[in-house]
């Protein structure tokens, strides 16, 4: 396939993960300062961190309060990271590859943005849950209609590919703040305002319902286990670097456990990292040093997949591959 | 909803005859839309247009930075076209676009009509779609111009002339495909009763056209679609073309001269392009032949283009044909290369370079219209009964400056058609742009076309830029010959 085709794919399925992410992050947050009033505007900044972009925030709005923070997470053109902002890149992204994907894919995301669009109009930062969940659907609505509509051959992989690398990165990062903002009250674990505070950080990543179902009581260090190392869950960081590699695979055609090229390389030794790491081990490196490196890591893959498959110049540079007997 | 206070302002209307009756072939429309329940025709309107916008059916502004995209404007009533009015209409077609190959092809070889002295070399060579690069290239089959779009107007006297010839990269078949599809989506009750020439097929004729163009034989040719990109105006119709065809769309970046070869870049490294449908302008294709600051150009394409390592489609240089100077001339082309009398006749032209008609031009401003030879798109016109002094007078400075830039024709009264405008039908004028393929067997004339509609009142300006929408348009079966398209509706039990 064409290497810009597949560049759009990537990017289209990152942007959409991207945006859903946020988009549960501020609902998750939001719910979660209802139930705790005086600490409300405390927990927008760390909101922020979350999406990386606080220095951007900084400059923009200055300190963080629950309308500017939403603003900027939500709408704001000048935050290429907004909702807004993702959903309209991902909709450019389609657009230049409307030719490939399946015109269901093609008339859900347009519609998707219509709405997002819609609302940017009418702009009120008294938004109501059920926006967040429109958004949340929009997304899960558009990978179902990717799954039945489209050949799951080298462009679909490229998409599954990048919404995975997308969600590794967005989990590692919501754990990384949230976990030490929330650390201090591990002395009142069992609290309702703990339960509170820990089952937000759990809602952020949909994962409240799953982590229930595994491991029943709220533990700190379970819920790291949960959403770094859990193979099944689907939002946790390991599931999300097996899929991608699978998908690696697929594209490359190499067997597994083997690489052919840059790319596929390092995503693999971020696997086998992650095949084989205990909690004990992180909790020793410590857990920020590790989240850190870990999305470090991730960021490396996105660029050496960008030199090996989607830079023209380098699409057929292969000579550095080596095949494991 | 009902047709009775509709009035025909004196115009040749398209479904009424000056009695109000409704046209042979229209009465069944006629018949179905009245017997509609109030306000049922404004609601699947309505429902067609919010279609269109999800669909992401739209055409780009480049004046409009916040909204770039806008639907083109639809309307539901159909345009009818009766079997035999259709098939004088393809004749004519296939006879014109016949001449103005065969006039392409001597331009850029042997200048024979130059030499027999039926158009003037100077006349020819100074055309803004002239290409000098292109003298010698002998293209595959001999066939320049391999897709045409040529617009058609109907007079006031019900007669069809031809209005312009779109050479290079005519534009606005996928709304043809997709006003069809929307058609039968809202009214296959109406469609079905109709015996309507299907136009489905276009995207697979396309596509045996182009793969006929390979030079190549030893495997199924990689044919793409080039875009100048997502910003482009027709960007729509460039991807839709190419997922139907089923076929990469690609843009300048993708594309490279290899060995010899043209190339696509892929995530598995290069892979050989065979033939290009392009739809981008001379100009950019190539910056070493042409446009040197050209940025969405392949370097190196003219070479391999010439060499016959790829084909083009259309073949660069084909607009010297549908200069607006050169267009005075089309009869005699006719003649001179085919020997027969023109099938569709000009609109009468004035050609300013010529001292009588420049005279009686300058005369006439306020009732001719005056166009500019190398403008596109309704831009760069002056549409005498609807100017100002003020307008004339620049014009006549324009004319008297530089000649050769200009042509006249009468204002025609174009044909009508009603227009669902609020709660009632009004007439709008239109033109109609069917569109032609050339091919190495035969050529093909898609039944039907793009109806463009001067949705403003009283204008004559169809140009999607300029407030123009588009119908679709039905051409009959001649009696006793069942739709596919029907037919198929039937089984289908839509």
């Amino acid at each position: 396939m064409l290497s810009r085709v597949a560049n759009s794919m990537y990017w289209l399925n990152r942007y959409i993960e991207r945006a859903e992410n946020v988009a549960r992050f501020i609902d998750a947050n939001y719910h979660m300062t209802l139930d705790i009033p005086d600490s409300a505007n405390d927990q927008w900044q760390p909101l922020i961190n979350t999406t990386g972009d606080h220095e951007l925030f900084k400059k923009l709005y200055g300190e963080a309060t629950r309308d500017n923070a939403i603003e900027f997470l939500v709408f704001a053109r000048n935050n290429p990271n907004s909702i807004h902002s993702c959903v309209r890149a991902a909709r450019e992204n389609a657009r230049s590859v409307r030719e490939y994907i399946s015109s269901e894919m093609w008339e859900q995301l347009n519609t998707f943005y219509l709405m997002i669009n819609t609302a940017a109009k009418e702009v009120s930062m008294d938004l109501p849950h059920q926006f967040f969940v429109d958004i949340m659907t929009a997304s899960h609505t558009f990978i179902g209609i990717t799954e039945s509509t489209m050949n799951h051959g080298e462009g679909w992989h490229f998409g599954r590919m990048g919404r995975m690398l997308e969600r590794a990165d967005k989990t590692s990062r919501l754990l990384d703040v949230k976990y030490f903002i929330l650390l201090p009250s591990v002395d009142y674990i069992g609290s309702s305002y703990d339960n509170i505070l820990w089952g937000a950080l759990l809602r952020s990543a949909s994962a409240f319902e799953m982590y229930r179902k595994r491991h029943g009581r709220i533990d700190p260090k379970k819920i790291v286990d949960f959403l770094l190392l859990d193979p099944n869950f689907p939002r946790a960081v390991h599931y999300c670097i097996v899929t991608a590699m699978i998908s690696m695979n697929n594209i490359t055609g190499s067997p597994r456990g083997t690489f052919s090229n840059k790319a596929e390389q390092s995503l693999g030794r971020l696997l086998s990292e992650f095949n084989f790491a205990s909690l004990q081990d992180i909790f020793e490196e410590g857990l920020h040093e590790y989240l850190d490196s870990t999305q470090t890591r991730i960021n490396s893959v996105g660029a050496a997949i960008q030199n090996t498959f989607f830079s023209p110049q380098n699409a057929d540079d292969t000579a550095d591959s080596r095949t494991l007997e | 909803m009902r047709f009775d206070g509709y009035d025909t302002e004196g115009f040749y209307d398209e479904v009424f005859d000056p009695q109000g009756n409704p046209r042979l072939g229209a009465d069944l429309l006629i018949k179905r839309v009245n017997a509609l329940p109030e306000t049922e025709l404004q609601r699947r309107q309505k429902a067609a247009e919010r279609a269109l916008l999800n669909l992401g059916i739209t055409f780009n502004v480049y004046s409009n930075e916040d909204q770039t995209e806008k639907i083109f404007p639809f309307d539901i009533v159909p345009r009818i076209v009766q079997a035999k009015e259709w098939e004088r209409l393809e004749q004519g077609l296939i006879q014109r676009i016949h001449a103005l190959n065969c006039f392409i092809d001597d331009v850029y070889n042997e200048q024979k009509i130059f030499k027999d002295g039926i158009i003037p070399a100077d006349l020819v060579l100074s055309a803004d779609g002239f290409r000098k690069p292109c003298i010698g290239l002998k293209p595959p089959g001999g066939i320049w111009c391999h897709i045409t779009g040529t617009d058609l107007v109907r007079g006031g006297d019900g007669e069809y002339y031809v209005l312009e010839d779109n050479l290079r990269c005519p534009s606005g078949v996928s709304y043809v495909l997709e006003n069809r599809m929307l058609m039968k989506r809202t009214f296959p009750m109406v469609f079905d009763a109709c015996s309507v020439q299907p136009v489905t097929d276009y995207p697979s004729r396309l596509l045996d056209m182009l793969q006929g163009l390979a030079t190549t034989a030893v495997r199924t040719p990689n044919v793409v679609v080039w875009t100048p990109g997502i910003y482009n105006s027709a960007y729509f119709e460039h991807s839709f073309l190419a997922q139907q065809m089923g076929v990469p769309l690609v843009e300048g970046s993708d594309l490279l001269v290899h060995g010899g070869d043209v190339m696509m870049r892929t995530t598995k490294g290069l892979e050989r392009v065979d033939v290009i449908y392009r739809r981008i302008d001379d100009d950019f294709m190539d910056p070493k032949t042409f446009r040197a600051d050209s940025m969405l150009g392949v370097p190196g394409l003219m070479k391999a283009y010439s060499k016959g390592k790829v084909a083009l489609a259309n073949a660069p240089g084909t607009g010297v044909a549908d200069d607006k100077a050169v267009y005075a001339y089309v009869p005699e082309i006719i003649r001179y290369y085919l020997d027969e009398d023109p099938i569709i006749n000009n609109v009468p032209t004035y050609a300013c370079w010529r001292e009588d008609d420049r005279k009686f031009v300058l005369e006439n401003l306020d009732t001719l219209v005056v166009k500019a030879v190398n403008e596109s798109g309704g831009y760069g016109m002056l549409i005498g009964p609807h100017s100002t002094a003020d307008e004339q007078e620049e014009f006549a400075k324009r004319i008297k400056a530089s000649p050769r830039t200009y042509i006249a024709q009468p204002t025609l009264a174009l044909s009508r058609v009603p227009v669902l405008v609020d709660d009632h039908f009004e007439g709008r004028h239109v033109d109609l742009r069917p569109y032609i393929l050339y091919g190495k067997e035969s050529i093909y004339v898609l039944p039907g076309g793009l109806t463009r509609v001067a949705l403003k009142k009283g204008s004559l300006v169809v140009n999607s830029s300029q407030g123009g929408g588009s119908k679709d348009t039905w051409v009959l079966n001649a009696e006793g010959v069942p739709s596919p398209e029907s037919t198929f509706q039937k089984q289908e039990g839509l």
